[in-house]
């Protein structure tokens, strides 16, 4: 029966979770508290609310778990410079102080850490360390509905691991199979994000969101495929791979790739950030996210042939390739597939803790065949009405509270159906890099122009960008062809043929943003060029309100369907407090703003017109 | 000295013997090194250090 703190840090997305006798009663990525994206920092305030959440004190816990093995990371670095010396002593010379300086001491940093969250006695911490990909592994077993499943985790590295294939079996992980650093599904993937003028570890998503804009069966895109599988990468049979490391460059430089060598392979030069995107960039994305594609389901394969078992449990950051995802389930190789919804570096405090619990406390495993034990990912901070006004008050912003949330609902159904654009904040707030319908923006998926509002307007992100469509789950097959649920947003489903518009990826003579802004259903915002959707069902017992709110919007309109993206604006993590909300609905061109049974209409604000009063300026992602 | 201790049994555990001499030629280094702040190198690479 243990009480248990999970730290994820010092790389990115850190994040602290807690877990008492087997459930997970808190997690919070250290980004929502900073407001510094994919912060690497140890997270102080996530520990102090898992702890008041919990009821805790640091003295109270049984252990602290760290969600990786730093000494076998210094190993790894070390005997990487190595091997490739005299080469790398730029990056060598970079990498080194800061080990020396401070991620050697992680113990100390760990303590000292936990010193600035509250006073502790030190000689009672329990101080335990979970391999990288174990905590992976953990985070996806362990809150799974299943007894006995095989696990397949995929990162960028951990330590030395790449990849790992593990057996669950009730309490135990047993790990069959790694690859190691520096072949690496999940480098690879960055280093085409890097070469396509995305930043390395957030633009991956642009990515894959870019690659249906590619043209399938083209000459160009399948002399790419060819290239990047004859010379870039040898896939076997195994789904492991080996990389020509002579064409790459981040074991020991401070870039991805070897620029020259690729703009010869490929006979362009790596995009610039923000400049304009052309055909044959949209070819290269799709060129590697069908290479990405072969190789996950060769790996699924593999972990089939080990464990045998019908169930899959996956996670690690390359795991949030819904479009892979999508494609794993076409395939059928397992009954059931489960995916971690926290399955980027934020997840392994979730894991590192749950796995101190099964396997080293033997804490009973908490296990519903029917559900996971994720609770919609609504493991973060909520805010009372109080907090609310007095965030009113301080911010003089002008509400309207409803005492009925029905009513609430009927009169913010109705702003939607006329067009308007909401921001959606209930009850705790997410853990992992999805929005479910607590801290999301919402609108009218019917609408034709609202792609391009919510991109261009609201989250001032690049125009391409597809929206994801929440959906009540009993609708969801009347629009897509679903197998299964999606309730983390983890999976693509294609758009039924009999909705479809007119396919114009086949229309050579289509510019890009052409493409973008021609009908493709009824559905525009939410129905990306392959007709396809990144899916989020919902269901009453996850998330009762966000349920009401899509079966009004159902009688409505005569669809169960909205947008559903983050409540954030580009570079900014999702929005944690009721100010941060306030704030970013002041700094964009959001219609309405819903806290709680508060409503805020943008033109009652004073002063709403000046957007620059609320403007922050976040890196762009 | 936390860390000697754990430095040493890391190096029995994993057999890297090799790595002794490295880790203590770092170490004299690292007192030479004018230390700089944290990781310099995003948004170019993967935080692989």
């Amino acid at each position: 029966m243990a009480k248990i703190l999970g730290i994820a840090a010092f790389y990115h997305d850190s994040s602290a979770t807690i877990v008492i006798d087997g459930e997970v009663i808190a997690a919070v990525q250290e980004e929502r508290f900073t407001r510094e994206k994919h912060t690497e920092a140890f997270p102080i305030q996530s520990i102090k609310y898992c702890l008041e959440e919990a009821g805790l004190t640091i003295d109270e816990l049984d252990a602290v778990v760290f969600y990786d093995k730093p000494m076998l990371t210094f190993e790894r670095i070390l005997e990487t410079y190595y091997a490739f010396s005299p080469k790398g002593l730029i990056s060598f010379l970079k990498a080194i102080p800061i080990w020396l300086n401070e991620k050697l001491f992680f113990k100390k940093q760990l303590y000292d850490g936990l010193k600035q969250v509250e006073n502790y006695n030190k000689k009672k911490i329990n101080l335990l360390f979970t391999e990288h990909h174990l905590s992976h592994a953990a985070s996806a077993f362990y809150t799974s509905p299943f007894s006995n499943s095989a696990i397949l985790t995929i990162d960028g590295v951990g330590e030395w691991c790449t990849a790992s294939i593990g057996h669950g079996k009730n309490n135990n992980i047993t790990i069959n199979k790694e690859m190691h650093f520096p072949h690496s599904v999940g480098l690879l993937y960055s280093a085409f994000t890097y070469f396509l003028g995305f930043k390395v570890n957030s633009g991956e998503y642009k990515l894959m969101g870019l690659a249906p804009y590619g043209e399938e069966d083209s000459e160009q895109t399948n002399s790419f495929i060819e290239t990047i599988k004859s010379i870039l990468v040898d896939i076997k049979e195994d789904g492991s791979i080996w990389m020509d490391q002579s064409y790459f460059n981040y074991a020991t430089g401070l870039r991805m790739v070897k620029d020259k060598k690729w703009n010869k392979l490929f006979g362009f030069s790596r995009r610039k950030e923000e400049s304009d995107i052309e055909q044959h960039h949209c070819n290269l994305a799709f060129a590697i996210q069908k290479v990405t594609e072969e190789i996950i389901i060769k790996m699924a394969k593999e972990a089939k042939k080990i464990t045998g078992s019908p169930n899959l449990c996956m996670a690690g950051g390359v795991a949030l390739n819904c479009v892979a995802n999508g494609k794993l389930l076409e395939e059928g190789l397992f009954e059931n597939i489960y995916i971690q919804p926290a399955s980027g570096d934020a997840g392994g405090s979730l894991g590192a803790a749950l796995a101190a619990s099964n396997m080293y406390f033997k804490d009973p495993r908490i296990l519903d065949e029917n559900k996971d034990q994720m609770k919609g990912t609504y493991l973060g901070p909520e805010y009372s009405n109080k907090e609310i006004t007095l965030m009113n008050r301080k911010e003089k912003a002008v509400s309207s509270y409803y005492k009925n949330f029905d009513d609430l609902i009927e009169e913010i159904t109705t702003k939607i159906s006329s067009g308007n654009v909401i921001g959606w904040f209930q009850g705790r707030m997410e853990f992992g890099p999805r929005a479910l319908g607590n801290r999301s923006i919402i609108a009218d998926a019917r609408n034709p122009e609202m792609q391009k509002k919510i991109n261009l307007n609201i989250k001032n992100r690049e125009g391409f960008r597809p929206f994801a469509p929440s959906v009540l789950l009993e609708e969801a097959s009347k629009y897509f062809d679903i197998k299964k649920d999606s309730p983390y947003m983890l999976f693509v489903a294609p758009l039924l043929k009999t909705l479809r518009k007119n396919n114009l990826n086949e229309d050579k003579n289509l510019s890009f943003w052409d493409k973008l802004y021609q009908t493709r259903s009824d559905f525009q915002a939410i129905t990306h060029l392959d007709f396809t959707s990144r899916l989020h069902t919902v269901t009453k017992s996850t998330n009762e309100k966000y349920w009401k709110l899509l079966k009004t919007i159902k009688q409505k309109t005569g669809y169960g369907m909205l947008i559903n993206t983050s409540f954030n604006v580009r570079g900014e993590p999702m929005v944690c407090t009721p100010y941060d909300a306030y704030r970013c609905f002041m700094n964009s061109d959001m219609d309405y703003l819903v806290i709680n049974n508060f409503v805020y209409f943008k033109k009652d604000q004073l002063d709403w017109q000046n957007k620059e009063k609320w403007k922050i300026d976040f890196n762009k992602d | 000295m936390d860390l000697l201790k754990d430095i040493v049994l890391f190096i029995m555990e994993r057999k890297k013997y090799w790595l002794a001499p490295i880790i203590v030629v770092l170490f004299i280094l690292g007192l030479l090194i004018v230390f700089g702040g944290s990781s310099a190198a995003a948004p170019y690479i993967y935080s692989l250090f």
